[in-house]
């Protein structure tokens, strides 16, 4: 579908240069110093785009199109893919999640996921929460893991697919609840649960109830174990969803 | 589109990283056209290279024998590993002629988006070398992008309860370029990490 250009004061002529605020989720190299660049743009949604020169040290945009940075650039009208023409760095978030090895594989599920719905899905809802997310993450607010599962119950929320977890998804009874259906978004009661349905522990579905909700208040204070089950079963949900493997997942578990 | 063994020589030549269908044209007629070049010497080595070049079974860099020129060499500094990322790094890093260490090549950089993670580097012989108590320092140089600092903390992070002094390149900013082109990163980084002037 080819992309609406707004009208706006930045657009100049034959140019067709456009300008948006932007969260670059990922980089390919491309030929012998550039890179295919795909970003979040506020109001353009997904963006791929090449910026050239981008790999040699005198680059005019050094740091700024590093995955995790939130820029406002322009764009020139390209063939087969936009160029990036102008960089701006509006929040540096690189340095801080890249520079702390358990920020760093959670911001590479967040942005993996955000590259993978709003290929679908896009507005500035995913925009405003992955702005968020990140910058949750460089702060360090919050565990890396919480902030992991917060954004993907959030997101999947965004794109029509959320989970529920304060009542049985079934029969809509709020207890007794002890088990979570992936396949059927979400918690069930001990009557709806079919045989082999795996059971969680009340403190994890609180805990799941408060990632969705953003409750941080419950999160933080929640215990190991239950952000270890509450962990394995937002990416069980996830792949499920979405039909396919998280990379960043599978790696990170190797940590 | 060309006939028969010219088309399939472009072809083929249009595989090579870099190299698009005109440049492959343009190498496809030199080698027809230019008497006095002889393309036997680079068949050859096309068609042996595989065979003749391996990894360094000490450091991981592209070799011809079982280890390295530099870590069979005795008068590099075997007490200092500097750890990058690809063995093109070790030759630009050999260039500048200040470093007289060992290398070690990890192969990559931790991708998890692309699937590669601590177990997809060449990680387990760099544990084993540093269990040889003759190493005192590690000098990360990945590179300075995201991927490359986050495999230098997760390195910096599996060496150091090893008791092995780890060090990271300096980054900051780069020699000819005005200082108000730099972004803000860049310059950050080249301010926390001045020096005194001698």
């Amino acid at each position: 579908m080819q992309r609406r250009r707004a009208q706006t004061a930045s657009d100049n002529g034959n140019m067709q240069l456009y300008e948006d605020a932007a969260i670059v989720l990922r980089t390919h190299k491309l030929g012998e110093a550039d890179r295919i660049i795909t970003l979040l743009g506020r109001e353009y949604g997904k963006i791929r785009a090449v910026a050239k020169g981008v790999r040699k040290p005198t680059s005019k945009f050094g740091g700024r199109l590093e995955p995790f940075m939130v820029v406002n650039a322009q764009f020139r009208h390209g063939r087969s893919l936009d160029i990036v023409a102008g960089a701006e760095t509006l929040r540096a978030y690189s340095d801080p999640i890249s520079r702390d090895y358990n920020r760093y594989t959670a911001g590479n599920t967040i942005v993996e996921t955000a590259d993978i719905l709003t290929n679908a899905d896009r507005g500035n809802d995913h925009y405003t929460l992955l702005l968020g997310a990140l910058g949750s993450l460089a702060r360090g607010d919050h565990t890396p893991e919480l902030v992991r599962g917060s954004y993907i119950l959030r997101a999947l929320t965004i794109a029509g697919w959320q989970p529920i977890f304060d009542r049985c998804v079934r029969c809509g009874r709020t207890e007794p609840i002890s088990h979570v259906a992936i396949a059927l978004g979400g918690a069930v009661c001990d009557d709806c649960a079919v045989p082999g349905t795996p059971k969680v522990e009340a403190e994890t579905l609180a805990l799941l109830q408060a990632l969705l909700l953003g409750d941080w208040s419950v999160a933080d204070t929640s215990t190991s174990f239950a952000r270890a089950e509450s962990a394995s079963i937002i990416a069980a949900y996830l792949q499920f969803v979405l039909e396919r493997r998280i990379s960043s997942i599978t790696v990170g578990n190797q940590a | 589109m060309y006939e028969g063994v010219i088309q399939t020589l472009i072809d083929e030549l249009g595989r090579f990283p870099g190299i698009g269908p005109k440049s492959a044209q343009r190498i496809a007629f030199f080698v027809v056209q230019d008497a006095k070049y002889d393309p036997s010497t680079l068949a050859g080595l096309l068609a042996t290279i595989r065979e003749t070049i391996h990894y360094c079974i000490t450091c991981g860099n592209l070799t011809e024998n079982e280890q390295c020129s530099i870590c069979s060499d005795p008068r590099r500094d075997h007490s200092t590993i500097c750890v990058v990322e690809e063995a093109k790094d070790v030759a630009a890093i050999e260039r500048t002629r200040e470093y007289d260490g060992v290398y070690h090549v990890l192969g990559g950089v931790i991708n998890p988006m692309n699937g590669v993670g601590p177990e997809q580097l060449n990680l387990k012989t760099l544990i084993k070398r540093l269990g040889d108590e003759t190493v005192t320092e590690v000098i990360l140089a990945t590179n300075s992008t995201v991927e490359g600092e986050a495999t230098s903390s997760y390195l910096s992070r599996m060496i150091q309860p090893i008791g092995v002094t780890v060090t990271r390149l300096a980054s900051g900013l780069p020699v000819g370029a005005d200082l108000e082109y730099a972004d803000e990163i860049t310059l950050g980084r080249a301010f926390s990490g001045r020096r005194n002037v001698e």
